[in-house]
């Protein structure tokens, strides 16, 4: 299904938060005039000098931007002995993973929490998967002396009980989520929960690029840092811009956060890896492949769903894309064919995680591992001088538990 | 009973039939009872739907269970995955309507839930099966009458009635936008919040409901926290053209599954006395 292409891919979404087809604001009414209050501000604050100033500031002093931008000669080096001739592309990683709190999650949650408190709101609600968004969130919210209620699944709290105490160390509430299947879907049905019985005092800081418009843009605009930055360090170090951009996709916003600005370089092509977890035939959390068009949580999108339309359970050995759904703006940049998607499974993505910390001593989350995995498939089929730039958006610290556990290591 | 066919012309348009019944020359408000389709189980919804009947209630509505029911507290969220879990199917909630529009051919039937899987087969899909099943309207809680193309356009070519919320937080300016294209009755969410939880003040209700009726052509139901016969008459007697009852009932399913028609007949009936003599 490939729709004519347009004459520019940044200027989506319309008026009315529509990717084509997707996007959207699929809110129950007590949601709706909060989310078209949030849209005004939003575009009020994007029009404002200082809200940019302060964000940048904040990029700057607090998270540590830029981050690197950085050539990985021994990966590159290691992909090539497996590559014919005169093939074994260069392989760059723009450094998110050296960010405060450990990855991309940051730059988005303090674009919110400034927005939150332009619109006078005094607590902090999230959602979160892996715990990365959580512990974010909870880091703005310390920063800025507001209450944080973090929503986390049941499951999820069992498996990431480091994020989980870096979260209540920050000050914030966890909250296990215990109804439907544990996870991060659940979490985001109860975040809903919360914020419709709370709309007067609380803003709820969605952690990716999902969501009822005009989070998807929204958090699109706050990670596009990521791009830009990528674009102007690569420019000036090489003098040109890359062949091919990688980033693996949970929601999409470290992805559309390093895509979007090249949208409209036409040879630079971009690839978005989803979480195959035990393979696209089993369970796994790649909406993009194994899902068609539905609703949820606000968007109109890709969702792994049943033929009646209930949502089915995502797998990721990652807990940061196990989710049934994939942001608005990527079901359409896949369906123009601007943008390719493929995905990895859970044991390629733990090779790849291996193999990013013996050439290059980076421990990666499991997030980017699966970029990496995709790396290292297209790498020796690319021209030597060609240049792949991959996000290298969390650091692993987080799933070293994780990891310990699937090589069957005792800790 | 009588076996009719589904056939509109006979009953023009029961939802504003159930409204417009009297008592001594004074409207009477009308009881809207929810229970979730195939909780627990398939089998078990049509004697709990007749329970519903004879107790007296003028409208039924029945959920369509969804795996993420984001606007529903804790009882309807179990009550969802209940019958998620014994196997409920869309085909079996069409069945369960067809069966419903046969045995009681008076009795408005509404179809409430979820975005996905009323859209997931086109929404022109799922207008037709409605209009097949006898079902006289639909509640979507996640279609705001901002992406109405996904359902409303297909739900009014078959003569269905798409019935919308209205909330506290539904201002004046909005107000219009949420009207247009709504009919049968207009849906007031007493609370900002989710199903089954606080109950909202009576004087706010009462200033929100004359509030909607004055520009509202279509009846104002009220709902979302209203559990007790005593409760529901106050908001009967606070200017309601109905008042909608759904999480206490599902509560009694939760309690005494299959065996709970007797339970259920007994609250509505004692809902429906509160609600019917309230002015
Ligand atoms: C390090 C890292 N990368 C990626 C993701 C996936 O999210 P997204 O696709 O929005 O970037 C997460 C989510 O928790 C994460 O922690």
């Amino acid at each position: 299904m490939t729709a004519p292409a347009p004459n520019s891919f940044r200027t989506q979404p319309d008026a009315n938060g529509h990717f084509g087809q997707f996007g959207g604001r699929y809110v129950s009414e007590t949601l709706m005039p909060l989310i078209l209050e949030l849209e005004r501000e939003y575009t009020r604050a994007k029009a404002d000098p200082a809200f940019a100033a302060e964000f940048e500031d904040l990029l700057e002093h607090y998270v540590g931007r830029p981050s690197p931008l950085y050539y990985a000669p021994r990966l590159t080096e290691a992909l090539r002995q497996s590559a014919a001739e005169g093939l074994g592309a260069q392989v760059w990683f723009k450094r998110d993973e050296l960010n405060h709190t450990g990855a991309h999650k940051i730059n988005n949650c303090i674009g919110q929490i400034l927005l939150a408190m332009r619109m006078g709101k005094t607590r902090i609600i999230a959602e979160t998967g892996a715990g990365q968004h959580g512990v974010a969130t909870a880091t703005v919210c310390a920063r800025f002396g507001l209450p944080c209620v973090i929503y986390m699944g049941a499951k999820d709290v069992e498996r990431q009980q480091p994020n989980v105490f870096r979260m209540k160390l920050l000050g914030a509430e966890v909250i296990p989520v215990t109804s439907g299947a544990n996870t991060l879907k659940d979490a985001m049905n109860e975040a809903l929960r919360d914020w419709v019985a709370n709309i007067h005092d609380t803003f709820y800081i969605i952690g990716t690029a999902a969501g009822p418009h005009p989070y998807p843009e929204l958090v699109r605009d706050f990670q596009s840092v990521i791009g830009k930055e990528a674009r102007a360090q690569l420019l000036s170090r090489t003098g040109r811009l890359p062949d091919l951009l990688v980033a693996a996709i949970g929601g999409g916003s470290n992805a559309i956060g390093l895509f979007h600005p090249f949208l409209d370089d036409p040879s630079v092509k971009m690839l978005g890896v989803e979480a195959a977890g035990h393979g696209l035939d089993k369970e796994h959390a790649a909406s993009l492949a194994g899902g068609r068009p539905g609703i949820l949580h606000g968007n109109k999108t890709y969702l792994l769903q049943d033929e009646d339309g209930q949502i089915t359970e995502a797998h990721s050995i990652s807990a940061g894309l196990d989710y049934p759904g994939i942001g608005p703006e990527h079901s359409w940049l896949r369906d123009v064919g601007r943008v390719d998607y493929t995905s990895v499974t859970d044991t390629e993505a733990l090779d790849a995680f291996q193999l990013l910390c013996r050439t290059e001593g980076i421990i990666p989350a499991l997030e980017p591992s699966h970029a990496i995995a995709a790396v290292a498939k297209v790498a020796p089929t690319m021209p030597r001088d060609a240049i792949i730039l991959a996000n290298l958006c969390g650091r692993g610290d987080k799933d070293i538990f994780t990891v310990a556990d699937a090589l069957g290591a005792k800790l | 009973m009588t076996r009719l066919s589904p056939n509109r012309r006979l009953f023009p348009n029961r939802l504003s039939a159930a409204f417009a019944r009297e008592v001594n020359g004074v409207p009477r408000p009308a009881l809207i009872t929810f229970i979730t389709a195939g909780d627990p189980t398939a089998a078990a919804t049509p004697a709990i739907l007749d329970a519903l009947v004879e107790g007296g209630a003028d409208i039924v509505e029945l959920g369509m269970p969804f795996t993420d029911p984001m606007a529903d507290g804790p009882a309807i969220q179990a009550a969802n995955l209940r019958s998620l879990a014994s196997g409920t199917t869309t085909a079996a909630i069409f069945a369960l309507a067809r069966g419903f529009r046969e045995r009681h051919p008076e009795t408005p039937l509404v179809l409430m839930g979820y975005a996905n899987p009323m859209t997931t087969r086109g929404p022109e899909w799922f207008a037709q099966e409605c209009h097949k099943a006898g079902v006289d309207g639909v509640i979507c809680v996640d279609i705001p009458p901002e992406e109405d193309a996904d359902l409303g356009p297909a739900l009014r070519a078959v003569g269905v009635s798409l019935i919308r919320l209205a909330t506290p937080t539904t201002d004046a300016a909005r107000l219009p936008a949420v009207l247009e294209g709504s009919s049968g009755f207009l849906y007031y969410v007493s609370v900002a919040g989710i199903t089954g939880k606080q109950q909202a003040q009576v004087a706010s209700v009462e200033e929100a409901v004359a509030r909607l009726k004055a520009s509202s052509t279509i009846p104002v139901a009220v709902g979302f926290g209203v559990r007790t016969p005593e409760q529901a008459a106050a908001i009967a007697a606070a200017g309601a053209d109905g008042v909608v009852v759904g999480s206490a009932l599902v509560d009694l399913v939760a309690q005494h599954g299959a065996a709970a028609p007797v339970a259920i007949r007994d609250l509505t009936r004692a809902l429906a006395e509160a609600v019917h003599s309230a002015r």
